[in-house]
């Protein structure tokens, strides 16, 4: 048995479940390192896309600009959806480790899915706009590395909304058990992540190309 | 009780992350608009505000700190920024000066 006295360890970055479930907290020490090894390894990823992006930004083959293209409205309205989706996880993670709440912790979780779905709805919005006014990826260098880098972030971002809905149906059928518990955790570093990239896709693509 | 004084602590992290997030992006956002400063003290300004945010998101969210417990983990972010660190740098300096040697 664990001693609920000594402090366990804490072996890896995120959210921990700690005394209010030693089990859990064990079992998902392997899991989440594992998971942010993956997660490093996308990192670099986006990292070499951004590189690709920095360099091919000059090059619009005559074609319209990163200045002429980007709207400086629907940038501040996307970046401010995914930060507070990101807020509202991290309040879905509290919920989950403090108050165990089933019907709590769903209603936060579609909260946050709801939040991600609208990004995701604002960035087609954006998409077809450029598409409407010619720029599609294949006119210019710059815009090919553009639509890659965007829409890289895109799927990812798509991909944690059907996580949710998936987390949000294993609740139902499970409840907050080990497995449940530790596929939140996960959920919750990848959600995270995603907000990060995105400082640096409105700050490197979007912002200083404004200036 | 112990687990509520942790929840209170907790929250308060998010919250004050949120509010430090809003603020850095809120400052970003801001700088593109003002226009009477050079664009070199904007463009520096900006990036600042990127990285400060990304320490933020680090401490607030994703609760990555300096504490012994866990180095091992700190050890794979800082050699994953490391090895970014390596093929941006080389990129960049390789594909610019390609770029000025065919201009």
């Amino acid at each position: 048995m664990t001693n609920p006295i000594t402090p366990l360890p804490r072996l890896y970055p995120g959210m921990h479940l700690g005394e209010t479930d030693p089990e859990t907290h064990k079992a998902a020490e392997e899991s989440v390192f594992g998971f942010w090894v993956f997660l490093m390894s996308d990192a670099v990823l986006f990292a070499l896309l951004f590189a690709v992006y920095e360099t091919l930004v000059r090059h619009t083959a005559g074609g319209p600009g990163a200045a002429q293209l980007f709207h400086l409205k629907s940038t501040l309205i996307e970046t401010l959806v995914l930060l507070t989706s990101s807020f509202t996880f991290g309040m879905a993670s509290l919920i989950m480790k403090f108050k165990r709440h089933i019907r709590m912790l769903q209603f936060v979780l579609i909260l946050t899915l709801i939040l991600g779905l609208a990004f995701l709805g604002f960035e087609i919005n954006d998409f077809a706009k450029l598409t409407r006014s010619g720029a599609v990826p294949q006119s210019s260098a710059f815009l090919s590395a553009f639509y890659v880098l965007v829409s890289t972030h895109f799927l990812h971002v798509l991909s944690g909304c059907i996580w949710l809905v998936v987390m949000v149906i294993q609740l139902s059928a499970f409840g907050l058990d080990e497995m449940v518990k530790t596929r939140l955790l996960r959920l919750g570093i990848f959600w995270h992540f995603l907000d990060i990239v995105w400082i640096f896709i409105f700050t490197f693509v979007y912002l200083l190309e404004m200036l | 009780m112990e687990t509520g004084m942790n929840l209170g602590r907790e929250l308060r992290d998010y919250v004050i992350g949120m509010v430090m997030a809003l603020i850095l992006t809120g400052t970003a956002f801001a700088l593109i608009v003002k226009n009477d400063w050079p664009i070199r003290t904007r463009f520096i300004a900006i990036v600042i505000c990127a990285i400060l945010q990304l320490l933020v998101h680090f401490r607030y969210f994703l609760h990555i700190d300096l504490k012994k417990s866990h180095r091992d983990d700190l050890q794979l972010i800082l050699f994953s920024g490391f090895i970014i660190a390596l093929m941006v740098g080389g990129m960049l300096w390789v594909v610019f000066n390609e770029n000025m040697r065919m201009m």
